[in-house]
């Protein structure tokens, strides 16, 4: 699966994106964030504030109890700011 | 009908004309043209001018959304032409950065559509934008006036 990181998040994790073999037990996307946390302290540190930061599976925005069944791409970003 | 995000930036009279040309049943058109503000930033003794800033987004989600928000707003008002133009990557104070077209036969039609557009898409397209200050750079945060804008187009449960 492909994990992909924005703005601040992508500083702090030190790379825009990056491909991960789940382990069977990370079913949402909130799972996928807890189990995110533990690879770097950058990872820990991007994800730290569950409050801080949205998620889309292949270019939606969802919510962090969606499963993640079938999701090819899963991004995390800060609130957009754009226009 | 058409949501374009691109790095050059965009001749307004031209994007006006091609949006109406040919199409007679058009009325008004209403039109939101977003620049790059000089800002200046108070933080303790230090007054920063930030004149520069680089639009970040998400190829392919980007669109994606923009689509969206068009579809949804020619579902809420009669609408002959939309037209959203957004640039990403560096941009300097007085630069365009933004672009909404919205034509109707009606004129209230395309003044709230306009509207809606820009609202939502302040809230709901995958744009960061991280401004150059002398202190360094710093990412921008969400605006709670932005939210609240976007929220009174948000249709009641019911």
């Amino acid at each position: 699966m492909k994990i992909r990181y924005f703005a601040w998040m992508k500083r702090m994790v030190g790379t825009g994106d990056e491909q991960v073999d789940l382990p069977a037990e990370i079913r949402t996307v909130g799972d996928l964030v807890e189990w995110l946390r533990k690879r770097s302290t950058g990872h820990a540190e991007a994800l730290a504030d569950g409050s801080a930061f949205g998620a889309a599976i292949d270019r939606r925005t969802v919510p962090f109890d969606t499963p993640l069944a079938g999701a090819a791409e899963v991004a995390f970003f800060p609130p957009f700011t754009g226009g | 009908m058409a949501v374009r995000v691109q790095e050059a930036d965009f001749d307004v009279g031209a994007e006006l004309a091609s949006l109406t040309d040919g199409n007679k049943r058009i009325g008004g058109l209403a039109v939101f043209v977003g620049l790059v503000r000089e800002m200046h930033v108070r933080e303790g003794l230090h007054r920063d001018r930030i004149d520069t800033l680089t639009l970040e987004h998400y190829p392919g989600m980007t669109e994606q959304a923009l689509e969206a928000i068009e579809a949804e707003a020619r579902q809420r008002w009669p609408l002959e032409a939309t037209l959203i133009v957004h640039r990403y990557g560096r941009l300097e104070a007085g630069a365009r950065i933004v672009l909404v077209a919205v034509g109707s036969p009606h004129r209230e039609a395309a003044f709230e559509a306009c509207e809606f557009l820009v609202d939502w898409l302040k809230t709901k397209a995958p744009f960061w934008k991280l401004e150059e200050t002398p202190a360094g750079e710093k990412w921008v945060g969400a605006h709670q006036e932005d939210d609240k804008a976007a929220a009174r187009w948000e249709k009641k449960q019911s």
